[in-house]
């Protein structure tokens, strides 16, 4: 499972990388790097681009670079009523 | 006179005064509230300018302490120093003493965002690797308390190696004096230790730093490593070797690529410092804050996206008007007043006809600048501009680029210089030109002049259904503007600046209520700038082209009107078939007949021509011009500017502004770039003439090409 595949408001462990991409390099810097919990927050009108966020901090993504973290989904929006 | 000598002055304080003052840095992530604690540290005391060859803004401030004064710079905010923008290549430059002109500082007050501790520390950590005197400033900690989040000062000190932390609200100023003092003795402080988050890499680098010699300091070599800085890089291979470079390299990065082992790295580190020193109460979600969430849902973001804009439109047309009124007469009336006065002679004309009535319709416009500003500066503040640019990624992927290139573009309606500078955060140069190229098109605040004064004076104002025919007029002009910047975009991306696809990685900042000091400041800033462009360009075109327009007087006994049809006419229509007389022999309208065959096909007149060329420098200056020209060409001054347009006519009574040829000017005035700082400004950022001097020829061809059309298709109707 990949980031890109979150629904709003599940969130997820991060669990490998794949740096083979200059924006993901930047996600990571910004501070989307292996083992931290993330949250997706938002996903635009029509699927893309996705706000993801973590440590009361948000970045925005393309699915494309989303794509390329593997997640371990924590908790899902759909199971629990105040997420 | 005798007693100024017993006056004493405490000869330390004039000491250290005297002495050159000491710089530091003022260095964090953006939205950290950096710019309102700069305001708060300098007040008033503060000037901006460029820093030398590139047009990253230099803010600057004095801070006075006790006994001494500290020099501070605002640095731009940033995430990391990777160099991966233009603004985070100036901040190590800056903090290194490598840019010229600039002095070195001799300390960092490092701004950490009690609520966003972990971006914070990233930045911290690879500060620390600069090896000058540092404290933190650790704002927003009345915001982290209210959001349960507590963290322990004494842990977080210790985590950094002991240098000092200073806890500050700007909001309320608690904490600033303890920061104050504590700046006062930032020299003395002692150089940071090593930082704790990647203890192998700082020390490899110090190694080599000290067997390379006194030129290499730590981080040229971690930036040479680490590829983020080409020059350093280069010259590292040249000086170890390649093999050795490459073995040191997959010491520390194995395979994959530097900068992502660093943030792998230093925020595995960060996470455990966090762990250590931050408590997080969990906490009933404020209504508030409950209400910013929901808003930045998809479908509500937009729907409000849509009524900001509304709201702006509204408010700039009909907030100002009142304001523009009182100008409007203050200046009318004051030149009629100085003609009473003086006389109606040559010197009573200069300041009636050319300095009032040219300078006089420029700054009318002042209330609807400050109020476009106004808004711009708080979407700006409150982050809402960054939100826009989640939502318009979708549209801008059309085009080829990404949601980076909205700020800009957004921006760019108040005016398209400090919007340039803003295409600076994106990180492909192809997708940036593209950007700095579609920004001129987008309606400038200095396009308002020219638009409302057209539109006022020949569009009717009348309802269609429960929107106004001049609003919706305007409304079609903006998105012309549009329309010619998004499509400059997609012409270059799909041609000269193909590319891989862009990224959208970025930070989201979150709502923030804005400071009110912080936008008065930048308000206020731009006022000025108008004002000064008011008072020293216009002002110029205005003088010339007044005594263009007034000399060579003509003899009024020669004149061709007065024996023949004189005895028909009563005295004020011969004195304005006199004036339109001394109009067409001056030397103004001279060179209009010279360059009028160029814009006959448009349906201008030689006065038309020469207003719009005169205002390819600053082309609010069209307005000016227009008012000088037919101030002097008039002498009933009871009519305003746009009565004055509506009567012009051809020599055959033919009016001038027919419907056809206004919306050709229109279309003309939307498209073409006039603005040698926006020319100045694409020049430094693109770093050659090539991109400047393309955008000149591309605007004003599609601008007259524009109005050609629309004048030669709509004089056929």
């Amino acid at each position: 499972m990949t980031l890109a595949d979150l629904a709003p408001g599940d969130t997820a462990k991060l669990d490998k990388i794949d740096t083979r991409d200059p924006g993901v390099i930047r996600l990571m810097i910004l501070g989307l790097v292996e083992d931290i919990t993330v949250r997706m927050e938002n996903i635009a009108i029509g699927g893309d681009p996705l706000e993801i966020g973590f440590f009361g901090s948000s970045v925005s993504l393309r699915k494309e670079q989303a794509r390329r973290f593997k997640v371990t989904r924590i908790d899902s929006a759909s199971s629990t009523l105040n997420s | 006179m005798i007693e100024s000598t017993e006056v004493k002055i405490p000869l330390s304080g004039i000491g250290i005064r005297h002495k050159a003052k000491a710089s530091i840095a003022l260095i964090g992530n953006p939205n950290t509230g950096k710019s309102t604690l700069f305001n708060r540290l300098t007040g008033l005391r503060q000037t901006t300018a460029n820093f030398p060859g590139v047009t990253v803004e230099k803010h600057q401030g004095t801070v006075e302490l006790g006994n001494r004064a500290l020099n501070l710079i605002d640095l731009p905010g940033i995430y990391s120093l990777d160099g991966n923008s233009a603004d985070e290549r100036i901040a190590v430059d800056v903090i290194l003493g490598r840019v010229a002109g600039t002095q070195r500082p001799s300390g960092l007050l490092v701004v950490i965002d009690a609520t966003h501790i972990y971006q914070g520390l990233y930045l911290m950590e690879q500060l620390l690797e600069l090896q000058i005197p540092t404290m933190v400033a650790l704002t927003m900690i009345d915001a982290a308390t209210a959001n349960g989040i507590s963290i322990d000062v004494d842990k977080l000190r210790h985590a950094l190696g002991g240098i000092p932390v200073y806890p500050v609200s700007s909001i309320s100023g608690h904490g600033l004096d303890e920061l104050k003092e504590g700046l006062e003795h930032i020299t003395g402080v002692e150089t940071p230790q090593v930082p704790a988050s990647w203890p192998e890499l700082s020390e490899t680098a110090q190694q080599l730093s000290q067997q390379l010699g006194a030129d290499w300091q730590r981080i040229d070599v971690i930036q040479a490593l680490l590829q983020t800085h080409p020059g350093f890089e280069g010259r590292l291979s040249q000086l170890l070797g390649n093999e050795v470079v490459y073995e040191l390299r997959s010491r520390l990065f194995g395979n994959e690529p530097p900068s992502a082992v660093e943030a792998r790295r230093r925020y595995k580190w960060v996470k455990s410092v966090i762990d250590d020193i931050q408590v997080q109460a969990p906490l009933y979600v404020k209504m508030g804050a409950r209400l910013v969430r929901w808003t930045n849902r998809p479908w509500p973001a937009t729907l409000l996206f849509l009524a900001v804009l509304l709201l702006v439109f509204q408010a700039v047309f009909t907030w100002a008007t009142p304001l523009m009124d009182i100008i409007d007469t203050t200046s009318s009336e004051l030149g009629r007043w100085l003609v009473a006065k003086l006389g109606d002679n040559a010197f009573s004309s200069f300041l009636a006809d050319g300095v009032i009535a040219g300078v006089g319709s420029v700054v009318i416009f002042l209330p609807q600048i400050l109020i476009l500003f106004l808004f711009i500066i708080i979407l700006e503040d409150t982050g809402y501009l960054a939100r826009t640019s989640f939502l318009m990624d979708r549209v801008m992927r059309t085009v080829g680029l990404s949601g980076q290139s909205v700020i800009p573009m957004l921006s760019s309606f108040a005016c398209a210089v400090p919007s340039i500078m803003a295409t600076r955060v994106i990180p492909d140069r192809r997708d940036r030109i593209a950007t700095i190229l579609a920004a001129p098109f987008m309606t400038c605040s200095a396009r308002l002049p020219i638009y409302a004064l057209l539109i006022a004076a020949f569009v009717p104002n009348q309802s269609v259904g429960w929107m106004n025919l001049q609003g919706l007029v305007l409304f079609g002009l903006y998105l012309l503007g549009i329309i010619g910047g998004l499509g400059t975009a997609l012409m270059l991306k799909s041609s000269a600046l193909k590319g891989p696809k862009p990224h959208f990685a970025q930070a989201l900042p979150e709502f923030r209520r804005p400071n009110i000091q912080t936008v008065a400041i930048k308000l206020f800033d731009r006022g000025r700038i108008f004002l000064k462009r008011a008072g020293t360009v216009i002002f110029v075109v205005a003088i010339l082209v007044w005594t263009l327009a007034y000399f060579p007087r003509m003899d009024l006994e020669q004149a061709p009107v007065s024996t023949t049809i004189s005895e028909s006419l009563d005295q004020e229509s011969i004195e304005s078939v006199h004036s339109a007389a001394q109009m067409e022999q001056s030397w103004l309208g001279r060179i209009g007949r010279t360059i009028e065959p160029v814009f006959k096909p448009l349906g201008w007149d030689w006065r038309v021509s020469s207003a719009v060329v005169a205002g390819f420098p600053a082309r609010e200056v069209v307005v000016a011009v227009l008012g000088t020209i037919y101030a002097v060409g008039s002498e009933t001054d009871d009519q305003n500017l746009s009565e004055k347009l509506r009567s012009a006519t051809w020599p055959d009574g033919k009016p001038i502004f027919t419907l056809p040829m206004v919306l050709g000017l229109l279309v003309f005035y939307a498209w073409c770039l006039q603005c040698a700082a926006t020319l100045a400004t694409i020049r430094r950022e693109t770093n050659s003439w090539r991109w400047p001097l393309f955008a000149w020829v591309y605007m004003t061809s599609i601008g007259y090409t524009g109005a050609l059309v629309i004048f030669q298709i709509g004089s056929l109707l």
